[in-house]
């Protein structure tokens, strides 16, 4: 699927919802615990179950990226599946904290 | 992409958080995010298409902002100490919409043909709905407008800019990190909540998880005593607020749980910051600086910035105390000539800005963004060799005298330098040969004694003869607004239509 930032994506396994922040402008295949995800617009009660070898997990809050692919996803509603994009899960990027100006 | 999903983002990652008011009785994030549910339903049950905020910063609106966005209608905070004439002007644009305001300011809204209720009543209100399970979440499409701010309008008639969802929350989710702040941090906001920082602080803290007070009012003793005894650790104010702090007597001015504080919104005088990072060195302070169209921030000079520019021997890394450091990652900044070509660093030119955060519109006037998406900010600067950027005033207030522009910041900069100024600004005033002519008016330091011909020889030592003011005016203040923005046209009226008192 092309990813857009500000599109949200929802897992079809569990409750794991992404919003992205980065995309590359290709189109990327989005999986969670194996399955794929969809836009959350689309997106029913998860119906497939997650393969049980790519449980990683997701936390609220964190981003998952990958450089390469110039990816970054950010966690909106955690569930157990690995994120992977194109066959390659996405790991926690490191906060880089703003100086807080507001 | 809408900013209600902050708001369940904080319930679901700390609902059980006072994300407003005192440790005991504010408002957890949950708490919060019912209340909002609530007031959405009878903001629907009404039919508004807004909902019109005209009070000062309390409890009622950030239930108001996120209320309005469940409801899937924008919300518009008003300066709530406009005049009647100006009020009704502004509200003729907004027929149908839900207001809140403060009793003495109802009779304006019903003269709109508005319904109003007092903020205390409408947080009730939601409360009751919240109680029955009654809410409503009806979140509007990405491009659908959060909220509508009105520019301060110091040289313009004021324009609604509308922030829309993606803006305020790309934002967001580009300078914080989710629930980056500790329980035991809490965020002073002395910002009205018609002012754009007012509206992203709302956003970020509660993003970050940190506790928000507020102050309705604001003087030096009530800050202080607010900021010691809510255990304030981030505060923010505008400049001219931490002038009076810092001029303040007989104060006790020790803040020992204050970690940052952030200001903006006009500039900042040298000695005023320098002074406050003497009396406070452990603070952390942060300058930022940004436009009502650009959802806030687009440049940070951070606490390490403001400590090297104190202690440095170098004159262009001081120089840079009166900067607005450097662009946040995700904008990207130009400064280009009158033609609109891009300039190299060092030479001062229109500032130019490009950004997901960036709003592409105002309301009835169309888009101020050029065709490769840059905003126009219509504030004069340059760039130094490391990227610094150094905001040096509005165009609109530059001084054309015969074949030379001037901005007036330079000259202000030397002015509030003299150790008898407290505070200053320079105007061009229509002169018959030159077409302007540079005047200024100050404001002594307290208890001081200016004579207006030795400041003026003062200028002249340090600038070109043609950049020092021809007349300098001493006034007991300078007209600013309530966000301390000097009023430049009220200056030259002031100047310009005042009999000239003859010196003896």
């Amino acid at each position: 699927m092309r990813l857009r930032p500000g599109q949200q994506v929802a897992s079809t396994v569990d409750g794991t919802r992404m919003i992205v922040v980065r995309a590359p402008a290709a189109e990327v295949e989005l999986r969670c615990g194996g399955a794929p995800m969809v836009d959350a617009g689309q997106a029913a009660a998860p119906t497939a179950t997650a393969d049980p070898a790519l449980r990683d997990g997701t936390r609220l809050g964190k981003r998952y990226a990958d450089e390469d692919l110039g990816i970054e996803l950010l966690c909106t509603k955690p569930g157990d599946g690995t994120v992977e994009a194109n066959g390659v899960a996405l790991r926690i990027k490191a906060a880089k904290p703003l100086p807080a100006s507001d | 992409m809408n900013v209600t999903i902050l708001l369940d983002m904080a319930a679901d990652g700390f609902g059980d958080r006072i994300v407003a008011g005192s440790r005991d009785g504010g408002l957890t994030a949950s708490r919060l995010r019912a209340l909002a549910t609530g007031a959405a339903r009878r903001i629907r049950e009404s039919g508004a298409e807004a909902v019109v905020h005209l009070a000062a910063n309390g409890p009622a609106f950030p239930v108001a902002m996120f209320a309005a966005a469940f409801a899937g209608v924008p919300l518009v905070p008003v300066n709530y100490r406009l005049g009647d004439e100006q009020l009704g002007r502004l509200l003729a644009g907004h027929p149908n919409a839900f207001g809140i305001a403060e009793e003495d300011r109802h009779d304006a809204l019903k003269g709109a043909g508005l319904p109003a209720r007092t903020p205390e009543e409408f947080v009730r209100d939601a409360g009751e709905a919240a109680d029955h399970g009654e809410e409503e979440d009806v979140r509007s499409e990405p491009d659908a407008t959060a909220v509508l701010i009105y520019t301060s309008g110091t040289t313009s008639e004021p324009k609604g800019v509308l922030l829309r969802h993606h803006n305020l929350v790309s934002y967001v989710l580009g300078t914080v990190e989710f629930a980056s702040a500790g329980e035991d941090e809490a965020a002073l906001m002395s910002v009205p909540p018609y002012h754009i920082a007012a509206v992203s602080n709302v956003l970020t803290n509660l993003y970050a998880g940190r506790r928000c007070v507020t102050l309705p009012s604001f003087t030096p003793h009530a800050w202080l005593e607010l900021v010691r005894k809510e255990g304030v650790t981030n505060a923010m104010v505008v400049p001219t607020m931490l002038a009076r702090i810092m001029d303040a007597p007989d104060l006790d001015r020790s803040v020992p749980g204050l970690r940052s504080l952030a200001y903006g919104g006009a500039r900042m005088p040298p000695r005023v910051i320098e002074r406050a990072l003497r009396e406070w060195p452990h603070v952390d302070f942060v300058n930022a600086y940004g436009l009502t169209e650009t959802s806030s921030t687009i440049a940070v000079l951070g606490p390490d910035d403001h400590r090297a520019a104190l202690a440095s021997g170098d004159p262009r890394v001081r120089a840079r105390i009166g900067s607005a450091g450097r662009p946040v990652p995700a904008v990207e900044l130009e400064i280009r000539d009158e033609g609109g070509r891009p300039l190299p660093p060092g030479e001062r030119g229109r500032i130019w800005v490009r950004g997901e955060q960036v709003a592409g519109e105002y309301a009835g006037h169309g888009s101020p963004v050029d065709e490769r998406g840059f905003l126009d900010t219509r504030d004069q600067g340059r760039l130094d060799d490391e990227g610094y950027l150094f905001v040096e005033g509005r165009v609109d207030d530059t001084i054309i005298r015969g074949a030379e522009n001037i901005a007036p910041a330079e000259i202000e900069d030397v002015l509030l330098r003299h150790p008898g100024v407290a505070d200053a600004a320079v105007v061009g005033v229509p002169d018959e040969e030159w077409g302007q002519r540079v005047e200024a008016v100050v404001v002594p330091a307290s208890g001081g004694d200016l004579d207006p011909e030795e400041l003026r020889g003062y200028v002249r030592e340090r600038l070109r003869g043609s950049k020092t003011p021809d007349r300098i005016a001493c006034w007991p203040e300078l007209p600013r607004t309530a966000t301390g923005k000097v009023v430049k046209r009220d200056i030259v009226t002031g100047l310009t239509s005042a009999p000239v008192v003859p010196r003896g």
